[in-house]
């Protein structure tokens, strides 16, 4: 094979060359050439290597469908694997190397394998690895076996997004589809026609074709496209060129992706996206996406120089490239002809053309204008290493008396096995197929949506005869990217994996980056040869999303890094990041963990900010927690209805504590809640449960209890609060002032006052959860900045201290509370954390009938309980627990631990098998060295009788 | 990715919604006379027709209304929309809830 560029024709333009390195090599092209078609210019003919058997592999097509020529583009952080090399635009500097070998495709190590490819048959591996475990031997075998790498640097590029809407959406910007578009235009409808290539025209780049009823080719072709672009124009069409249609979802939403910078390589204007990925929602789609040619499938039918019979006259008539000097057409059908004309009028010599039809009446057409013609005849062997040097001919039938053999020497194949209809968004619309037997080939059946094929795409009219293998020796590939031989979908009927889906898995037929888009029908055909099927009968399987591959920076967009989702921001941050806050996302919310002090690690401040609290006052950022206003004259009965326990008994002015549950019992949330009013209520949830509880109570109030005159307001964000705690906290309330007495008596625990703090107009609830006196003042937003910093100036004196996230749980870890999420999960129910007393209450709330349910009354349910340490155990969270005499499973695990310097001991919460009726039992925890030992204790360490929060 | 026809905002895109799975579900109740069997078929059992279904769907991130949906299961249309009190109407009468 010694491909060359010709001096004249294509869309090349050869007064601008464009240097590139090919595997380190340097290279010329010139500007309008694929990496694949200067490749070929250059004469390079091995430009890969196999994905299992590492056979050197050149270019088998010109378009998308190239199962061979996968390319790394690209150096450093601008690095892509697995890009076909006809796809890829030449740009200057372009550095590409070939995957799935090395040093280079030409010279390969990992070729090694070759001599005991006859053992490399479909399900080797699984057989041969088998012992005594696959997983021992996966990692090695994926690593021989992998194709590119990606970058494991940051990728630079920008991507878009872009949504958009149109009466018609024309798929493909061949001759079909333009004319298509501009009808669709004509009639006034919205129109965006996408094409995949950097090029408009299809086919009428590089082959004659009837449009209308004329005959197109050459300039009169391109003439023809610039019309229609034009008019596509003036009507206030989108056309997208390097735009593929990836998906067709439902509802007529496709997703397009188009490679805006792509072919200027890395140093592409800033100031564009490398990929635009486009969501569209079309009234209606026509698919014109053309068809895609089929190899034949004989032996050595892999070799460099073997090609797709059209691929060698695109290369001709886009690219002005010859892929060689000496040419033989392989065909079953008449469009192969034409590569021989355009072959022979470049000044190539057509050795022969070899036809497996007994009597083609193209045969009498080209023998007349001077080819050489077998018919009846067919290629059962190729030569020549690495390339293409000779080609066997067998003319007549397989030991027939009169058959002959003939060596043809020639550098170039052109094969043809006939057409498939490109028919992937047509299936991944849900449309169904048919098979077409005369042409050999599905085409798009009934569509379930809004839309139609035109073109090939609907169906490829040449007139054929099949022929979907030849016999003979060596290996006769199928699916060339995944080395899927003849033989193994023989192997794979003969062990009985007979239907599609098990064929496709045990043979990893059209389940490699180019889902078998050359090889599915020939898979399929063969499958029914060797089965007594028909290829339908066989059937097809679902065609997916993405027709091509798509980066996965072109999905993500600009959802990437601070972008990813909106950072939720409190109305003290800046306080906090100037006070040392070290931030992370809590619930959606950029919260302190800790405020470091200097030359302070993070587990010091958690400690210090703790011991603040119990000897003197903290203040807390509570403003995220869950805020929902319910109201309406049957508020009461219905929170008496989403809680598990009672909450209409609730006197106004009081806060209640109460638990949420889903319909199967289990607790979702917790919160203290307020009445306000006879007909008000405060909601509080927690910090992530915020929106979520909201919701449901609009669901339950909207589909179960549609008549109840209850109006939910999710007020969160509206209010801000700042949390007083500590034995010191009355007297920095008072210090900043509040127009309501404040000692215990007129104030207590769980009640709250409408007034003023500081002068502001403020709600202050007494409630706790830290175990000391608490202090919730909600205040407007605006207001907290301010009235934050007067707390710390009355505060200084008794040791004020800003607390974080960390000291907070430790805080109420040592008193026992429980966190939602943490020391619960989705399978915990009331009376698994010690609430066994709602099963009195006889309102049918959420959950009710569930929490007697066999199954939720069982003893050895996990139950929370306490731990305490014995000689120094670390209760740290995740660990488990054992029985300390019974050397059986995991008796449970720790939910919450922390080192408490108050008590000087490590304090747990855990969950633990029938926990509650074992309390006092010592259980090993279990830590990967040396296990600690603690006890079932009462869930409250610190102040049990809370003396301390009644103060 | 559907487009559903919000009674009250017109057709919106799928993520706007959130799916509330089988409509027309009726609680069985007392609480204390229903059977475990009954309960756990009214947690659990689902129809799972091939065709038109009917569920409801939330506007959660719109205007905060569920409403009930009969949807093809095979082609994805929607072929009614309807409030969650109203009956089920009369073109898709029959379809399983």
């Amino acid at each position: 094979m010694s491909g060359s560029r010709l001096a004249s024709g294509g869309c090349v333009d050869r007064s601008r060359p464009l240097r590139f390195t090919f595997d380190g090599r340097a290279y010329t092209g010139h500007a309008g050439d694929t990496l694949a078609s200067a490749l070929l210019a250059n004469g390079v003919s091995v430009v890969g290597r196999s994905f299992k058997l590492h056979r050197p592999r050149g270019l088998l097509a010109a378009g998308v469908e190239e199962p061979n020529a996968l390319m790394q583009v690209g150096e450093g952080d601008w690095s892509t694997a697995n890009l076909r090399a006809t796809e890829v635009e030449l740009y200057e500097g372009l550095v590409a190397r070939a995957v799935n070998c090395w040093p280079s495709a030409a010279f390969d190590i990992g070729a090694v394998l070759r001599p005991f490819e006859r053992f490399l048959t479909a399900g080797f591996y699984y057989k041969t690895f088998m012992w005594p475990d696959w997983h021992l031997f996966e990692g090695h075998i994926r690593r021989a076996a992998g194709l590119g790498r990606p970058s494991t640097e940051p990728d630079p590029s920008r991507y878009e997004t872009h949504y958009a809407h149109c009466d018609v959406l024309v798929v493909g910007g061949g001759p079909a589809g333009l004319a298509a578009a501009v009808n669709a235009a004509a009639e006034g409808q919205r129109v965006i026609v996408c094409e995949q290539e950097p090029r408009f025209g299809g086919r009428l780049l590089w082959d004659s074709c009837t449009v209308e009823g004329k005959a197109l080719a050459g300039s009169a072709a391109s003439h023809w496209v610039d019309e229609q672009l034009a008019a596509l124009d003036a009507a206030g069409a989108t056309a997208l060129p390097r735009t593929t249609a990836a998906g067709y979802w439902d509802h007529n939403a496709l997703t397009l992706v188009e490679r805006v910078t792509d072919h200027l390589g890395p140093n592409a204007p800033k100031h564009l996206p490398r990929q635009r990925l486009w969501q569209v929602r079309a009234g209606r789609v026509v698919v014109a996406t053309g068809a895609l040619e089929r190899p034949l499938v004989f032996p050595g039918n892999d070799r460099p120089g073997v090609m797709l019979a059209t691929a060698v006259r695109r290369y001709l008539g886009e690219f002005g490239t010859r892929a060689g000097d000496r040419l033989v057409v392989f065909t079953n059908n008449d469009d192969a002809y034409a590569t021989a004309q355009a072959f022979a009028a470049t000044g190539g010599e057509v050795v022969a053309i070899v036809d497996s039809r007994a009597a083609p009446a193209a045969a009498v057409a080209a023998r007349a204008a001077g080819f050489t013609v077998h018919t009846d005849a067919v290629v059962y062997g190729t030569n020549g290493r690495p390339a293409l040097r000779s080609v066997k001919v067998r003319v007549g039938p397989e030991g027939g008396a009169k058959t002959r053999t003939l060596n043809l020497s020639a550098d170039v194949l052109a094969m043809s096995g006939g057409h498939s209809p490109t028919v992937h968004l047509f299936s991944q619309s849900g449309g169904k197929l048919e098979w077409d037997a005369s042409h050999a080939q599905f085409r798009p059946g009934a569509a379930v949506q809004a839309v139609h094929a035109v073109g090939d795409a609907a169906g490829v009219d040449t007139p054929m005869t099949p022929l979907w293998t030849v016999r003979g020796s060596g290996k006769a590939f199928i699916d060339f990217m995944h080395d899927v031989t003849a033989n193994d979908i023989e192997l794979s009927a003969q062990e009985n994996f007979r239907s599609v889906e098990h064929l496709k898995r045990y043979t990893t037929l059209g389940m490699a980056p180019d889902q078998g888009k050359t090889s599915n029908v020939n898979a399929l055909a063969h499958m029914g040869e060797v089965t007594g099927r028909t290829p339908d009968a066989v059937g097809t399987t679902r065609y997916r999303f993405p027709y091509t591959p798509v980066a996965m920076g072109a999905l993500g967009g600009r959802q990437r890094n601070e972008l990813f989702r909106p950072v939720r921001r409190l109305a003290l941050h800046d306080w906090h990041t100037a006070n040392g806050g070290a931030l992370e996302e809590y619930g959606g919310w950029m919260r302190a963990a800790y405020y470091l002090q200097p030359s302070e690690d993070p587990h010091a401040a958690e400690q210090r900010e703790a011991l603040a609290v119990r000897q003197g006052v903290g203040i807390f950022d509570g403003s995220p927690l869950g805020k929902i206003e319910v109201s309406g004259p049957d508020a009461a009965w219905f929170l008496d209805r989403f809680y598990c326990n009672t909450v209409s008994t609730l006197k106004v002015g009081k806060l209640r504590y109460g638990l949420m549950l889903n319909e199967l019992g289990v607790v979702i949330d917790d919160g203290v809640v307020a009445r306000l009013a006879e007909d008000r209520f405060l909601v509080g949830t927690t910090t992530s449960g915020a929106t979520r509880i909201a919701g449901l109570m609009e669901e339950w109030l909207q589909c179960e209890w549609v008549n109840a005159r209850v109006l939910v307001a999710p007020i969160t964000t509206s209010i801000a609060v700042i949390t007083l705690t500590g034995p010191k906290a009355r007297a920095v309330v008072e210090a900043v002032g509040v127009d309501f007495p404040c000692d215990a008596a007129s104030f207590p625990h769980m009640s709250f006052r409408d007034g003023h703090f500081g002068g502001v107009p403020a709600r202050v609830c007494r409630v706790s959860f830290t175990g000391e006196v608490s202090y919730e003042i909600n205040v407007a937003n605006s207001a907290v900045a301010g009235l934050w910093q007067r707390c710390m100036e009355a505060g200084a004196a008794h040791g004020i201290a800003p607390i974080g996230i960390e000291a907070w749980m430790l805080l109420r870890t040592e008193k026992g509370y429980l966190h939602i999420g943490a020391d619960t999960d989705g399978t915990t129910s009331p009376q698994d954390i010690g609430w066994s007393q709602v099963l009195k209450r006889d309102v049918d709330f959420i959950g009710r009938r569930s929490l007697t349910r066999t199954a939720n009354l069982a003893p050895d349910r996990y139950q929370l309980v306490g731990l305490e340490p014995i000689d120094g155990a670390e209760l740290r969270p995740g660990r488990h627990l054992r029985g300390a005499t019974v050397s059986s499973g995991s008796e449970g695990y720790i939910t919450s631990g922390v080192y408490s310097a108050t008590l000087g001991r490590w304090v747990g919460m855990a969950m633990v098998r029938g926990g509650h009726a074992r309390s006092g039992e010592v259980l090993e925890v279990v830590t990967g060295g040396k296990p600690f030992k603690a006890r079932i204790a009462p869930l409250c360490a610190y102040d049990p009788q809370g003396d301390r929060l009644r103060d | 990715m559907l487009r559903i026809p919000c009674p009250w905002c017109g057709p919106r895109d799928e993520p706007e919604f959130q799916c509330g799975g089988q409509s027309h579900m009726v609680r069985p109740e007392p609480w204390h006379e229903v059977a475990e069997a009954t309960w756990g078929d009214y947690l659990f059992t689902r129809q799972n027709p091939k065709g038109v279904h009917l569920e409801r769907w939330g506007h959660v991130n719109g205007c905060r209304q569920w409403f009930n949906v009969a949807r093809n299961t095979v082609t994805h249309e929607i072929v009614a929309v309807y409030g969650m009190t109203d009956p089920v109407p009369a073109s898709v009468a029959g379809a399983k809830p």
